[in-house]
């Protein structure tokens, strides 16, 4: 059995003058899930496209099973499944109709094929409707059906572009279950997705795409200790100028303000007693504190901070607003803008340790 | 609980394959079966198949055809074998129309990620058209019973004038099929589809004999495969052919003529249509 199931080296993809991927290189152990996170346009679907060999690279390969996605095309497609972003039903067929054509398709027998369609309409909920053209399936179960068609041929490896995009909380979360399930069984999965609290929960390692690079790749815990160890928050009862300067010598780089002056954001190097040096010095400025937190940063900290277009902003070290916050009242000053970046910490500025591309995340930031 | 995925312990869930060459066979068949459901869900995507054959039967006969006078037997006569070629031609473009509107849904990606084989999405489309197109042929030619007209030679002849329009249609279906590959959406390739097929259609001893045309009308008419089609129904069902007194060679002969045609187009067509598709599906 191969034991890195989804292998790319320098995948570049060029459409005419868009440069969609930029040279990513992959690696994804059997039994493993890769979560691959970026904003819309990142090139997380030109990867799957290529992975699944609906695409060519314009230069790099790729293996998936330990075949070449062009040269080895059809063995590839003998061993994956794909759930891509639009829905790849036939409208006018029922759900069982489809699970049987792509059933016989993969190379199932007939009756193989229609065993395995009850299975599956089963264990996704869609007996009711198995029957009924998918033309009036919802949202929901149109998803539901795309993933059960994806696992006809119990495909060792799974391709899920944005899975949950579109679906309510409660058929997200079942969702979540029957991926961890199917990697309980043994499953290498490529999941693509916008959601940093759904490559939080599902994902064994994360690549960050953006500008079709890839800027950093990590678990999901590396990740968030790149960004600057721990996470300080504090709210006072009213914006106190002096509040800034403080902190200041407690902190790792820029203290992010909200617009009211009341939401103080930054990097600490979490030590002993911070929480109480924190208020002592507020407290020494005449500040009045209201909340103090200090929590590991979230995977929406390193996203931002990877992401971030106005990062040029942030090496100045000076105060900024956040806007961020929606419980700010305050934040309708740059709507337009993302989220501020977050500081530069010095485990950033020499690079993510847990990155294997320095070079390109200092590109990037 | 139903095994999702492939066990573990077991070898990766590879369906097994039976016999590469069967393979195509089946995919087509599936892909068929699938084309054909969607005529079941939608009926009415048969009325050009279906009620147009009767319909233009019935007015060319009736409306255009009373005033066409001709030498050594009715107009009816002439013009049952003209009729069928007439709607095959133009009912041609369901292939260019239905495989634009697979192309633009993702359904295309769904089936080019399985192990398929590459044409059979092609060749099911082309499959489920032929069938329609017999249904076309059929209708007119009960129309004609109906009304009158008659095959007047023996049964192999007959069988060979029903087949030879069916040879023909299947070239056309992977002429527009090339057609369906290079428009955007189904609205272009109808819209282009008709402005090649209705003159292919017209221009040609269809529905008027040709000796009544502009000379340089007339040649391009008696060239015309539509016309080496009709010629050989004509021929084939002892009908009226006054196109046999034409000199143009596919009029002298135009039973190998329309096979020659068909042969021709069909020979170009069908790898150019899977060299399309592939191109139109690989980025």
């Amino acid at each position: 059995m191969v034991q890195t199931m989804i292998e790319a080296e320098g995948l570049t993809k060029r459409y005419g003058d868009t440069q969609a991927l930029a040279g990513i290189d992959l690696s994804v152990p059997a039994g493993t899930i890769l979560g691959v996170l970026g904003p819309n346009g990142a090139g997380k679907s030109t990867a799957v496209r290529i992975l699944t060999t609906l695409a060519r690279p314009t230069s790099g390969w790729a293996k998936v099973a330990g075949h070449d996605v062009v040269a080895q095309a059809g063995e590839v497609r003998r061993r994956i499944g794909v759930t891509a972003q639009d829905a790849t039903l036939d409208e006018a067929l029922t759900g069982r109709q489809n699970l049987r054509m792509v059933a016989e398709l993969a190379g199932l027998r007939r009756a193989q094929g229609a065993t395995r369609a009850t299975e599956l309409l089963e264990r996704f909920e869609l007996t009711h409707a198995a029957d009924r053209p998918v033309r009036g399936y919802s949202g929901g179960m149109r998803r539901r059906l795309d993933l059960a068609a994806s696992l006809v041929a119990r495909p060792p490896v799974l391709f899920l572009d944005e899975p949950t995009t579109g679906l309510d909380p409660t058929s997200r979360v079942r969702m979540w279950d029957v991926i961890r399930e199917l990697v309980a069984q043994g499953t290498t999965l490529l999941l693509t997705t916008q959601y940093l609290d759904e490559a939080d929960a599902l994902a064994d390692r994360i690549v960050v795409i953006d500008h079709g690079q890839i800027i950093a790749n990590g678990t999901p815990s590396e990740l968030k200790s790149a960004v600057g160890g721990t996470r300080l928050e504090v709210t006072l009862t009213d914006a106190h100028h002096g509040a800034v300067g403080a902190l200041a010598p407690l902190v790792a780089g820029r203290v992010d303000v909200s617009a009211d002056g009341r939401r103080l954001r930054a990097a600490v190097n979490a030590g002993a007693g911070v929480a109480t040096a924190v208020i002592r010095a507020l407290d020494a400025v005449g500040a009045v504190v209201d909340d103090v937190a200090v929590h590991p940063p979230s995977l929406d900290d390193v996203f931002f901070a990877l992401t971030a277009t106005g990062a040029t902003a942030a090496a100045t070290g000076q105060p900024s607003t956040d806007s961020a916050d929606p419980t700010d009242s305050g934040g309708a000053a740059d709507a337009g803008e993302p989220a501020a970046p977050l500081p530069r910490t010095p485990a950033m500025a020499t690079g993510l340790p847990v990155a294997t591309y320095p070079d390109k995340i200092k590109g990037a930031l | 609980m139903t095994q999702l995925a492939p066990a573990l312990d077991a070898a990766p869930g590879l369906p097994a394959r039976s016999g590469t060459f069967s393979r195509p066979f089946r995919d087509v068949a599936v892909l068929t079966r699938r084309n054909l459901i969607h005529i079941a869900r939608e009926p009415l995507q048969l009325s050009d198949v279906l009620i147009q054959p009767v319909l233009f039967t019935l007015l060319f006969i009736y409306v255009l055809g009373s005033g066409v006078s001709l030498a050594g037997g009715s107009y009816k006569d002439f013009a049952v074998a003209g009729l069928v070629v007439l709607n095959l031609t133009t009912s041609v473009m369901g292939t260019a129309v239905g495989l634009t509107t697979d192309l633009n849904t993702g359904t295309i990606d769904r089936f080019r990620a399985l192990p398929i084989w590459r044409a059979a999405v092609l060749v099911s489309r082309s499959v489920a058209d032929i069938l329609s197109a017999v249904l076309c042929t059929t209708m007119v030619l009960l129309t004609g019973l109906v009304i009158g007209w008659r095959p007047h030679t023996s049964v192999p002849e007959f069988i060979a004038g029903f087949a030879i329009p069916l040879l023909f249609s299947y070239a056309l279906i992977w002429a527009t099929a090339c057609l369906g590959m290079v428009t955007e959406g189904p609205e272009s390739a109808q819209g282009i589809g008709l402005v090649i097929l209705f003159p292919l259609a017209i221009v040609s001893n269809a529905m008027v004999p040709t000796s009544g045309m502009p000379a340089f009308v007339r040649t391009i008419a008696d060239w015309n495969p539509v016309s080496a089609v009709a010629a050989a129904m004509r021929q084939l069902f002892g009908n009226p052919n006054p196109s046999a007194a034409a000199h143009a060679w596919p009029m002298q002969h135009p039973i190998a003529a329309a096979i020659l045609w068909s042969v021709a187009i069909l020979a170009v067509t069908a790898p150019l249509a899977v060299h399309l598709y592939r191109r139109r599906t690989t980025d």
